[in-house]
């Protein structure tokens, strides 16, 4: 069955042309052994993105140290395609990574990376399955730059501070930015947890980011009774502040 | 062996005598003296504090007269062994008493002979002494250890396993651009990887930091860019090795790597009154995931600079809207060809 096996279609992205040459000369050592092409090369998580919107792969080999959005971040962007390619981390040195990987099962390359070693991996391609979303989620050690948007086949980034407020409908969450509303498939929870420093919660179903808050105004309630509403920038829609968060109002009010 | 035993035992030395840090810490020892013995003398604090102006008529102009000595002799006293470097100092002393003792009697009058201050004065001569004898050997493990900090703190691993592997991918399309980089990596392991308690000339540093750059240089491409500024560097001064690659080496990580777009690292050293200045500037994103790194280099740096000059050097460190600063100022000393 190996034998007849269409040839792995192989991504890199690294931030380093050096490494990214490397890679090549290796993937050229391996092809004798594990027939695979390569799709395609990028130097930044946004550019692979572009990449892997217009090709399928069936792996791609990640660098973790990369400028503006990190190899973690990529995986995780990259679980919203159709159909995610498996993922290779390869990191000079990350104590914290490497532990992580260790208790995730996640595969990865210590560079300079051996042929041998890079050999092993891609054989292992066609029967592992590509990283998990909860275990992705842990190796991340800060807050995503971006959220991603699955928009026709596409994955649209959007950058965390364009972001006005989200808003959880149902099982989705609205994504709102001055100018676009995005549809996202993630818990609330889980959001707030992420991004506890620059966004707030006022509604059980809405948080808002602290630096678009304008101000409050006082609206009236339909029992006759009065309710706070948050006034954003860039956005006309005026958010209820649940009685519970009425805290909040005092505490973004005085700055 | 003798010798490498000899190399880590402490041998008894005068303080340096041009040192500010030494100077206030003998204006500040003598003042506390005088004013401990007039607290003695008197039995109301108010008359501590007359007897302390009193007192100090006398002490001061002793001591003044003493600092201005010792930085003049400073270069003798420094090449004498050090039992009669002390002896001398003491007869020095209690020479300058006797000058001024003659010379203030027709307008202080004393009633004590002149061989009580004698003794007073050598009693807080050799006080002063063993003060800095006991002080050098308790700050020269600390030298010896700065080299380990030297060590410990350099050269983030990160930078190591990257280099090694860019220099990897050339070894097929470029083997002489690999064979350079193999070179400067090992000039740069081998300062990393020596005794560093003694201090190099600055030409020398900055050489090392040319070569640690276009290291950087190979991995990053034109992602990084370098702006010299050190035609009025004085390249004979002397200063701590490892004192600003260390600081560039920041500067790449928390600067230059974290940028999509290029971005340029600007490093100036001149000299000014007796000064030499090193001014290194990077571009700074404020971001919220990164390590300690950063602080520690800067502690290490600060006291290395602190154990070698004491209180003669500085360093600061500059946050503006979108660079990062560091600036050092050394005592410029030179290399002596004795």
């Amino acid at each position: 069955m190996t034998e007849r096996q269409q040839p792995l279609r192989v991504v890199i992205v690294d931030d380093e042309a050096p490494a990214r040459n490397r890679m090549r000369d290796l993937l050229a050592e391996c092809a004798q052994a594990v027939p695979l092409v390569i799709e395609g090369e990028a130097a930044s998580g946004r550019a692979a993105l572009d990449l892997l919107s217009s090709r399928r792969a069936d792996v791609v080999l990640l660098d973790i140290r990369m400028p503006e959005m990190d190899g973690i971040e990529l995986a995780r962007h990259l679980q919203k395609l159709d159909r995610p390619p498996a993922v290779i981390f390869t990191t000079a040195y990350d104590a914290y990574a490497i532990r992580a990987f260790e208790v995730h099962a996640v595969d990865y390359l210590l560079k300079p990376i051996r042929a041998a070693r890079l050999r092993e991996a891609l054989a292992r391609v066609p029967s592992a399955p590509p990283p998990g979303a909860g275990a992705l989620r842990e190796l991340q050690t800060g807050a995503r730059a971006f959220l991603s948007a699955h928009e026709r086949g596409k994955i649209h980034l959007i950058p965390i501070e364009d972001v006005v407020y989200l808003k959880a409908e149902l099982k989705y969450v609205t994504v709102y930015t001055a100018q676009h509303a995005y549809l996202i498939e993630e818990p609330l929870t889980a959001l707030e947890l992420e991004y506890a420093v620059p966004f707030v919660r006022v509604h059980r179903n809405c948080l808002v980011a602290r630096k678009a808050v304008r101000g409050f105004e006082r609206a009236d309630g339909d029992g006759g009774e009065g309710h706070w509403v948050v006034l954003l920038e860039g956005c006309d829609e005026k958010i209820a502040v649940s009685r519970r968060q009425q805290h909040i109002v005092r505490e973004l009010g005085r700055q | 062996m003798a010798s490498i035993v000899n190399q880590n035992a402490y041998s008894s030395a005068l303080p340096n005598f041009r040192n500010l840090g030494i100077l206030l810490r003998i204006l500040l020892i003598v003042n506390v003296a005088a004013f401990a013995a007039a607290v003695v003398k008197s039995e109301t604090l108010r008359g501590a504090w007359i007897q302390f102006v009193e007192i100090s008529a006398v002490v001061e102009p002793l001591l003044i007269l003493s600092l201005l000595a010792l930085m003049l002799l400073n270069g003798v006293l420094s090449r004498m062994p050090y039992s009669l470097g002390v002896l001398a100092v003491t007869g020095l002393e209690l020479g300058l008493t006797t000058v001024l003792y003659a010379a203030g009697r027709p307008l202080l009058a004393p009633e004590s002979p002149l061989e009580r201050y004698w003794v007073l004065v050598a009693i807080v001569t050799l006080v002063l002494c063993a003060y800095f004898d006991l002080r050098g050997r308790a700050l020269s493990p600390a030298l010896a250890e700065a080299r380990l900090q030297a060590l410990q703190a350099r050269i983030r691993p990160h930078f190591l396993f990257n280099s090694l592997n860019a220099v990897l991918s050339l070894i097929r399309q470029d083997p002489k651009r690999a064979e350079v980089a193999l070179e400067d990596m090992a000039d740069l392991f081998r300062v990393l990887m020596a005794d560093n308690r003694e201090l190099t000339p600055l030409a020398r540093e900055v050489e090392l930091c040319r070569q640690y750059l276009n290291l950087e240089q190979l991995r990053l491409g034109e992602r990084l860019r370098v702006e010299w500024h050190i035609d009025n560097m004085p390249g004979d001064a002397l200063v701590p090795p490892l004192i600003l690659q260390p600081l560039l080496e920041n500067a790449v990580y928390h600067g230059i790597e974290p940028r999509i777009e290029p971005g340029s690292i600007s490093i100036n050293i001149y000299m000014a009154r007796e000064q030499v200045h090193a001014v290194l500037r990077n571009p700074y994103q404020r971001q919220g995931n990164h390590h300690a790194g950063n602080k520690m280099a800067l502690g290490n740096i600060r006291e290395r600079l602190q154990l070698h000059f004491d209180a003669e050097a500085s360093l600061t460190t500059t946050i503006s809207d979108n660079a990062y600063q560091v600036h050092i100022a050394i005592p410029y000393v030179r290399q002596r060809n004795s």
